[in-house]
């Protein structure tokens, strides 16, 4: 018997039935106003009244104080790696290809990462400290998206001890 | 609290890749009635229904405790549902164990279950959000680089990691309900799967499982009468904190740190390496072993992952203070469970039903749980004495 005859012997114990799911998207005013930003290709946090930490993206209040913050920041372009993990599964619906490094960013003058990727060097070659740059995509691309940054880019600047990542200078 | 609560009935299905035999219900119902069969009662003996679910999105079932209701005998009687993500298993434990040290019910059948077979977890966890890039990257993603910053401030050996991924299906192998069995394993076998998420290799990852586990929790009067020893539920404490805030401490969450602190101090427990007899930690990818060591007190900062290497966590290396005998969450994951066999596992112990992974005369236990962003904590002390 081929196996295909076999196949058809096996009892049904289930079927495959998929599940889709579109939403819209209910943004919030201060992640509304951050993606209006982005997609003017500027990344604009909002500081807290209470700790004075800034957090990009912004989602309208301090989980750490549990008050709104409202005063907004605009952020330079340049981070630096927090963290970061080397990716050997693909990204369905994605053309990158494994293994690709995804890295905890914090923007300067922030004081909480983000995820996104980074490109333009060796995997082995990233390292907790590292400086690194967005890579915009063109304007003609750029919707109310992070995906407007293409990814992170290494750049000529020394490392930042791990310790100061992120904290406060103040502080 | 008013009242004690023991666990008198524990039931756990195999885990296992696919229970194609049976539906969730199904799955559910298995896990129930061997906890009552443990306990010798029956459906009529159950004044209240617990169950716990990790995310509907995993099966896409919204709701399954509507459609659990009849297969888990709880027509007409009082049911809930519980969920906190990867910890729900312990927490669902503790809300049954709360409304019988409350003196609501006298005795309360709790299960929970995942099918992973039937689900797909990394969509679940990966839906697109337009303020971050869609990365799919699923819990080994955002794990990974949490405990690369582990490895970075600890200096740690990378062997830690590798000897707790042997050590942990080492202690499955024992455990003929673990869905990975894996007697031969070597330190080089883990070593040379394939990396996943850096620094995190495929046999340092939990598998996906199936299965449910189910506890018959009662008050006192009623525990003293029941046939098996019971285990006697001596502390329960849970803690949450949100997923990203500034300056949070991500290795070591202070949600963690403060839970430990809660249940201990209603246990007793000042010196958890010395005044308990084993742990069953939730421990989904090899370097969390270390690092909930640190955490919950067990080695000082910086030491967990010498502790590790040194055996003290393993049976096979005859350690003082064996961690996941039952093989753990790194030998089966049937997530939404995966919490709920911790705590059932800890009263195992105590009960001295552990079969080949039991530790000689435990007396003392700690089952753990954490779920989401490392942000729900759940744990319960049980022991072998009411105090
Ligand atoms: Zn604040």
């Amino acid at each position: 018997m081929s196996d295909a005859n076999k196949e058809a012997l096996e009892p049904i114990t289930g079927i495959e039935s998929p599940v889709y799911l579109d939403y819209n998207f209910t943004a919030g005013q201060a992640t509304a106003r951050f993606l209006t930003k982005v997609k003017e290709g500027k990344l604009v946090g909002q500081r807290c009244p209470s700790c004075r930490n800034v957090y990009i993206p912004p989602r309208g209040a301090c989980a750490a104080c549990g008050v709104a913050t409202n005063e907004e920041v605009e952020l330079p372009h340049k981070a630096t790696v927090q963290s970061f993990t080397i990716v050997y599964i693909p990204i369905p619906g994605n053309p990158i290809k494994p293994p690709y490094v995804i890295a905890n960013l914090v923007v300067d003058g922030a004081n909480i990462s983000f995820l996104h990727l980074l490109s333009e060097c060796k995997n082995e070659d990233v390292r907790i400290g590292m400086r690194v740059e967005a890579k915009w995509k063109d304007p003609s691309e750029w919707g109310f998206a992070m995906e407007n940054i293409q990814y992170f880019a290494p750049i000529d600047e020394p490392d930042v001890p791990a310790e100061e990542i992120g904290r406060l200078k103040d502080a | 609290m008013a009242e004690l609560a023991a666990v008198v009935g524990i039931g756990q299905t195999k885990y296992q890749t696919k229970h194609k035999d049976v539906s969730i219900a199904g799955l559910v119902r298995d896990a129930a009635f061997k906890a009552l069969q443990d306990a010798e009662l029956t459906w009529d003996d159950i004044d209240a229904v617990i169950v716990g679910k990790a995310p509907d999105m995993f099966e896409g079932m919204v709701m399954p405790e509507l459609y659990l209701t009849d297969a888990l005998g709880c027509n007409g009687k009082p049911m809930l549902r519980v969920h906190t993500a990867g910890s729900v298993g312990g927490s669902t434990a503790i809300v049954a164990a709360s409304y019988v040290q409350s003196g609501m019910f006298k005795r309360i059948l709790t299960v929970t279950y995942e099918k992973q077979s039937e689900s797909n977890a990394m969509w679940a966890l990966s839906n697109a959000q337009p303020f971050s890039p869609h990365l799919n990257a699923g819990a080994g993603g955002f794990f990974a680089p949490i405990i690369r910053e582990y490895m970075r401030r600890t200096q740690a050996s990378p062997e830690a990691g590798i000897k707790v991924a042997v050590k942990d299906r080492l202690h499955g192998a024992r455990n003929p309900l673990a869905h990975l069995q894996l007697p031969n394993i070597t330190m080089k076998e883990v070593e040379e799967s394939p990396m996943l998420w850096e620094p995190l290799r495929f046999l340092e990852s939990c598998p996906s499982s199936d299965g449910a586990c189910a506890l018959v929790i009662s008050n006192e009067e009623l525990a003293k009468q029941s046939p098996k020893k019971p285990a006697w539920i001596r502390g329960t404490a849970m803690r949450s904190e949100p997923t990203m805030y500034a300056g949070r401490e991500e290795v070591s969450p202070r949600a963690g740190i403060d839970c430990a602190k809660d249940v201990y101090a209603q246990a007793g427990v000042t010196n958890p390496r010395k005044d308990f007899d084993c742990a069953e930690v939730y421990v989904p990818f090899s370097w969390y072993e270390p690092m909930w060591l640190e955490n919950l007190g067990f080695a000082e900062k910086g030491e967990g992952w010498k502790m590790t290497l040194e055996g003290a966590t393993s049976l096979d290396d005859n350690g003082d203070i064996p961690w996941n005998c039952s093989g753990g969450v790194l030998s089966s994951n049937p997530i939404g469970a995966s919490g709920m066999i911790r705590f059932a596992e800890a009263a195992r112990q105590v009960r001295g039903d552990a079969g080949d992974h039991q530790v000689d005369g435990a007396k003392l236990a700690l089952g753990h749980a954490y779920g989401g962003g490392a942000q729900f904590f759940a744990m319960w002390v049980v022991g072998s004495e009411k105090a």
